[in-house]
């Protein structure tokens, strides 16, 4: 698959297979495509070559009504959390629900319960996006993800900015809900040690390419020196720690051009 | 890069935003049927679009109809012509200044409402996120707004008229002295329901569309960034205003001039 914003390329024939039922982690340095990478496969970005098949169903060549059929069978998490500032939890966690079914309130209500239950959060559920910290925005957005029991569920950057405690508990919940709703799920981070410890499978991608691929186990016994370097968190290698400048003494000397 | 390169890149630009607004207006207009059986939805916009802009409004015009009611008087009143008020507020009111001032301050309150929020939304993923939650964001969050704009700019703008109309009494006929009878009288006299009053109505319909297209689609096309907000609200006010007194122009010479 091949994508481009402008003349940059992000994705340059970048191959990804996802294992049914499993966990798989994409990772990589920032700026490397990895949230595009899920926008693609949601469809709201369109690759320039290639295709993306969800459940064998070319998602760029689907009708926008197919499209959100299938959309309805995907769950995503935003790093932000995205909740909707103008409902409170209760009626985040029932918006797709209420958006998408014609369940009745009282069955509409036990499904929501279970869901913020599930998340740790069902006592929150009268709360105001406002009043929850980042760990709890993120639980409620997890909440509402997987309100409509998907079969793949998107993770973008699900560690960042939380506390250790707060980190912990998604890393559980996430391995814990692919188990328990038998769901298919992709975690797009940089957080190695975190995603590493949920993952049955890992991609590394960078320049728009796989750089390496394998179980967390396999990685860190046979890794390439660039993987090693992005998992073991080295700040010098084949990425190197120095922008390209000039000789160091030329320019102390006056005789570079800085 | 040449002048004329520079002029080529800005046509270009201007063309395809022209275009994607289009698109966009389009998908818009395709989207209000699902709207039917949510009335509840544009409730709550014409709530905060139209009833919040009614304070606005309602102090707005009687403002106006009051600096008409002593400009017209003055005036009159050299030609012993005073008992005319009446006619020259309600006219000045509902062909113009009713429809034209409405639908700036409608761009300055909701206008500029719309254009933060929808703006704020796609900055904070939610439009995204709606996205993914399998909601088109176009039958959720912009047909309602932009419904609720085209509904109630009209309305607003007949109440603009309405308390205007009163204002130039209570200066007219409560201050300058004036017969109220004559102010009366001569404006249902001579304000024709056709060609003065629904004139103006279908003005400030044209009005409400564009100020409404214009507000909902900067806020869905500006850049998720507070920058890309801010920058999108101003233009949002500033597009309204250009677009509003070009579109009276032409539309004041279609029915009333010989265009």
């Amino acid at each position: 698959m091949h994508f481009a914003r402008g003349d940059r390329k992000i994705f340059d024939g970048v191959d990804i297979t996802i294992p049914q039922g499993q966990v798989t982690a994409i990772m990589g340095p920032s700026g490397t495509g990895k949230t595009t990478l899920l926008r693609l496969i949601g469809g709201q970005l369109k690759p320039d070559r290639g295709q993306v098949l969800v459940e064998g169903q070319d998602v760029h060549r689907l009708s926008l009504r197919e499209l959100y059929r299938l959309r309805r069978r995907m769950g995503m998490l935003f790093q932000s959390g995205a909740l909707l500032t103008d409902l409170n939890v209760f009626d985040n966690v029932a918006f797709p629900i209420r958006e998408n079914t014609r369940l009745p309130e009282s069955v509409l209500r036990h499904l929501v319960l279970m869901k913020l239950e599930s998340v740790g959060l069902r006592g929150a559920w009268s709360l105001q996006p406002s009043e929850l910290s980042g760990g709890m925005a993120r639980r409620v957005a997890l909440a509402r993800a997987i309100a409509l029991d998907p079969l793949l569920m998107m993770y973008d950057e699900p560690f960042t900015g939380l506390d250790p405690i707060t980190k912990a508990v998604i890393v559980s919940l996430i391995r814990r809900l692919n188990d328990a709703l038998a769901m298919t799920s992709i975690v797009v981070s940089h957080d190695v040690a975190e995603a590493n410890s949920i993952a049955d499978w890992v991609y590394l991608i960078s320049d728009g390419r796989v750089v390496d691929q394998g179980s967390p186990s396999q990685l860190q016994q046979d890794a390439s020196a660039w993987s090693r370097q992005f998992l073991e968190g080295l700040p010098d290698g084949p990425v190197p720690f120095h922008y390209p400048a000039p000789d160091y003494l030329d320019d102390l000397m006056g005789g570079g051009q800085s | 890069m040449g002048a004329f390169q520079r002029l080529g890149q800005w046509s270009l630009s201007v063309l395809e935003r022209l275009g994607r607004g289009h698109v966009f207006l389009f998908r818009t207009l395709m989207a209000l049927g699902p709207l039917a059986l949510r009335p509840r939805l544009l409730i709550r916009e014409l709530y905060s679009v139209g009833v919040l802009s009614l304070l606005i409004i309602v102090v707005s015009g009687f403002f106006v109809g009051m600096v008409l009611g002593y400009q017209g008087y003055i005036t009159l009143v050299d030609f012993g012509a005073a008992e005319a008020l009446g006619t020259v507020v309600a006219l000045s009111l509902v062909r113009e200044l009713g429809p034209v001032v409405t639908a700036l301050l409608f761009a300055g309150r909701a206008g500029s409402a719309l254009t933060a929020e929808i703006g704020l939304m796609k900055a904070t993923e939610q439009l995204s996120s709606m996205e993914m939650m399998a909601v088109d964001p176009f039958k959720r969050v912009i047909a309602p707004r932009f419904l609720a704009g085209v509904i109630s700019l009209p309305l607003l703008a007949a109440i603009f008229s309405a308390v205007g109309v009163m204002g130039g009494y209570g200066i007219g006929v409560g201050v300058l002295g004036v017969d109220a009878g004559s102010y009366w009288s001569q404006m249902q006299a001579n304000v024709d329901l056709f060609e003065d009053v629904m004139n103006g109505v279908i003005k400030s319909m044209v009005f409400g569309l564009v100020a409404a297209w214009i507000a909902v689609f900067e806020g869905y096309d500006a850049p998720p960034t507070s920058e890309g907000v801010s920058r999108a609200t101003t233009r949002t006010v500033v597009h309204t205003a250009l677009a509003v007194l070009a579109l009276d122009f032409i539309l004041t010479g279609l029915m009333f001039g010989d265009l």
